[in-house]
């Protein structure tokens, strides 16, 4: 026999594989780590040529890790005069960063509301999306529906055109219903963009389900919903894990219509990262600051899920 | 356990007529097997009884209780698929107490330990009790499929083809158990099977269908010995009935042609009675030999003496005994 196989990559070719699959992380890795180290830089570090990007030493490419960034993003400053600044010494180790500028600390900034609006928008319209999306993909794909299949175009219709282009009629639409610039109205308009998403994604899952589980879980005395819920739900978590993912993703984005629909009350993180660069200069770490905590709710949610992605497609108990 | 009556059920998928207007009574505590090819109409009728379908027309009856309205929850049947669906989530204990936990029998824990230990030692694999469904062979599988019918005291057990992937020392055995349990029981029992086997030892009642239809009903007995068309006769017996033109026969003809179950051929030397046939081959299957010949043109095979020792090409003499006559059409004449 040849060493040679159909079935298993011979070691050169895993070699081969490994290294682009190595190769391409990097690529795309770069530009998340240059924004988490400049997140860490003071304001002269973010921009100095040649550009800084060892941390700790005193060569010309390294600079010292400082929180600057972080406490910008969180908190108002002002200046203020050297008698006040004499008359009160620094309280915290924030005070302390922000003193080398002459200035204190006067409030919170509105990072904090808008990050959590993010979330409050990002996860009730993906929970939504998921929720709807699993029963209709579920009844799509058990029941005899009349025009199943002119509906099923009908849902997927709604994403051929790009969801910007009915700005206009949304924002008179929300004016008048008063959903603008409210959480109700940015969780119903990210579920409306995102349903049809999850209903295809989830049908397809649903439709590979055998129905013999079903059926069997009937007979043992269960009712139809039971059944969903006990049999089918547990193997479809792939498929939702993996449509909640997309759907997050999407939410958590999501730019043009949370610039044009919100302002005080439900804004959003992404239009509001960007109002930091009006505040006295181009405050990058600041911003890096914002964008590397922007980050990290999709990224830990995938990893939470990452489980349910690796297991595919499992094979089932049903003899085919 | 309880009576189940089928009324001129009838059940069509699009223009196929799956099931067309059966007629049966399973009585309580019977055995009841059917029998037919592949598309004959045994699943659509265990589905039928349970509620998977729906009925075109006619009634099924469960316990005096017309079930036309009831979810198969309420109907209170136990059905062993043909693809053994096991919960691939759930453990071997956890399928085995799915349908147990179900709202409709809400049965305390320690009652559901018990009893799905006692159906996994009848099915040998109380070791496998904690393995995930997935992680079994087929064979393990299908008892876990099985047992999650046994461990429940329904109405009536609906099996379909419950033993036909197993391997042949596990088979019997179970063939067996399962009859010891469906008596020591009294249970009601419907149960699906190509295997004659199965059909003869198990059965109190055989239904053979055809083509959706019941086209006899009968004891095991009554069906081997009295069929009512070459269709049923072909169902049982191994190797199957030989069919052949009456006048290959001398003597009174009752019906066109003639159906000659192999353990009915006599055999005798070429200077004894009868009409002469060529060996074509025999074959020793041990406690048996059976003997292939050509009798003008036509093959039959038939069993002979396991000692007897026919050289291929070799001309003997053969007579018929207990001969079944069936008209042009296979219908049973005399």
């Amino acid at each position: 026999m040849s060493s040679f196989s159909v079935t298993e990559p011979s070691s050169r070719t895993k070699w081969f594989a490994g290294t682009l699959v190595v190769l391409y992380a990097v690529i795309t890795m770069i530009p998340l780590v240059w924004i988490a180290l400049t997140g860490f830089k003071s304001p002269a570090d973010a921009i100095s040529y040649p550009p800084k990007y060892l941390i700790g030493g005193d060569s010309d490419t390294s600079f010292t890790p400082t929180l600057e960034g972080y406490v910008n993003l969180f908190t108002t400053r002002t200046r203020q005069t050297p008698e006040f600044l004499d008359a009160n010494p620094p309280e915290t180790w924030a005070d302390e960063i922000v003193r080398q500028y002459d200035m204190v600390i006067v409030g919170p900034s509105k990072f904090g509301e808008r990050f959590l609006n993010s979330v409050i928008i990002g996860f009730g319209s993906t929970f939504l999306s998921v929720f709807l999306g699993t029963l209709a993909a579920y009844a799509f794909s058990r029941f005899k529906i009349p025009l199943a299949d002119d509906l099923l175009f009908f849902i997927l219709s709604t994403r051929m055109m790009p969801p910007i282009a009915v700005a206009i009629p949304i924002f008179l639409m929300y004016r008048q219903l008063g959903l603008s610039d409210t959480h109700l109205g940015m969780i119903l308009l990210y579920t409306g963009v995102n349903i049809s998403l999850a209903v295809w994604l989830l049908k397809s899952f649903i439709d590979g389900i055998p129905t013999e589980y079903e059926e069997a879980a009937l007979i043992d005395g269960y009712t139809r919903f039971q059944a969903f819920y006990k049999v089918v739900l547990p193997q479809a978590a792939t498929g939702i894990a993996s449509t909640a993912i997309f759907c997050l993703i999407f939410a958590w984005n999501e730019y043009a219509f949370a610039v044009l629909l919100t302002t005080a009350n439900a804004q959003t993180a992404p239009p509001f990262i960007p109002t930091i660069i009006g505040v006295g200069g181009l405050d990058w770490p600041a911003i890096a600051a914002g964008v590397t905590i922007f980050l990290l709710p999709v990224m830990i949610f995938t990893i939470l899920l990452r489980k349910h992605l690796l297991r595919g497609i499992t094979f089932g108990a049903v003899r085919k | 356990m309880a009576e189940v009556i089928l009324q001129n059920v009838s059940k069509a998928f699009g223009a196929t007529q799956a099931v067309e207007d059966i007629t049966m009574t399973i009585e309580d505590g019977a055995f009841v097997v059917l029998l037919g090819p592949t598309g004959a109409g045994k699943t659509t009728t265990l589905r039928l009884i349970s509620g998977l379908e729906k009925l075109d027309s006619g009634s099924v009856h469960i316990g005096g209780r017309d079930v036309a309205a009831d979810t198969p929850a309420q109907r209170d049947v136990a059905m062993v698929f043909q693809q053994y669906s096991l919960y691939p989530h759930l453990t071997v204990r956890d399928n085995l107490a799915f349908p147990l936990r179900s709202p409709i029998l809400k049965t305390p824990e320690d009652v559901i330990a018990k009893k799905v230990q006692q159906i996994a030692e009848i099915l040998q694999i109380p070791h496998k009790l904690d393995n995930k469904a997935t992680a079994l062979s087929g064979g393990e599988m299908q008892r876990v499929s099985i047992g999650r019918a046994l461990v429940r005291d329904p109405q009536i057990y609906l099996m379909d083809e419950p033993l036909s992937s197993l391997d042949a020392k596990l088979r019997a055995d179970l063939r067996v158990e399962l009859k010891r349990i469906q008596s020591d029981l009294g249970s009601t029992l419907l149960y699906v099977t190509h295997d004659q086997i199965e059909a003869m030892t198990m059965a109190t009642k055989i239904g053979v269908l055809e083509e959706g239809r019941l086209v006899q009903y009968g004891t095991p007995k009554e069906i081997y010995e009295n069929p009512k068309s070459i269709y049923v006769a072909s169902r049982l017996g191994l190797p199957r009935i030989n069919i052949l033109p009456s006048e290959i026969f001398p003597g009174a003809h009752k019906g066109a042609q003639i159906g000659l179950r192999p353990e009915n051929i006599l055999q005798s030397d070429a200077g004894g009675d009868g009409i002469e046939a060529t060996v074509l081959r025999s074959e020793h299957l041990g406690d048996q030999t059976r003997l292939h010949l050509d009798v003008r043109g036509h093959a039959i095979t038939t069993l002979s003496d396991p000692h007897q020792d026919y050289a291929a090409h070799s001309t003997i003499k053969i007579s018929p005994q207990n001969p079944l006559y069936f008209d042009a059409a296979g219908l049973r004449v005399a």
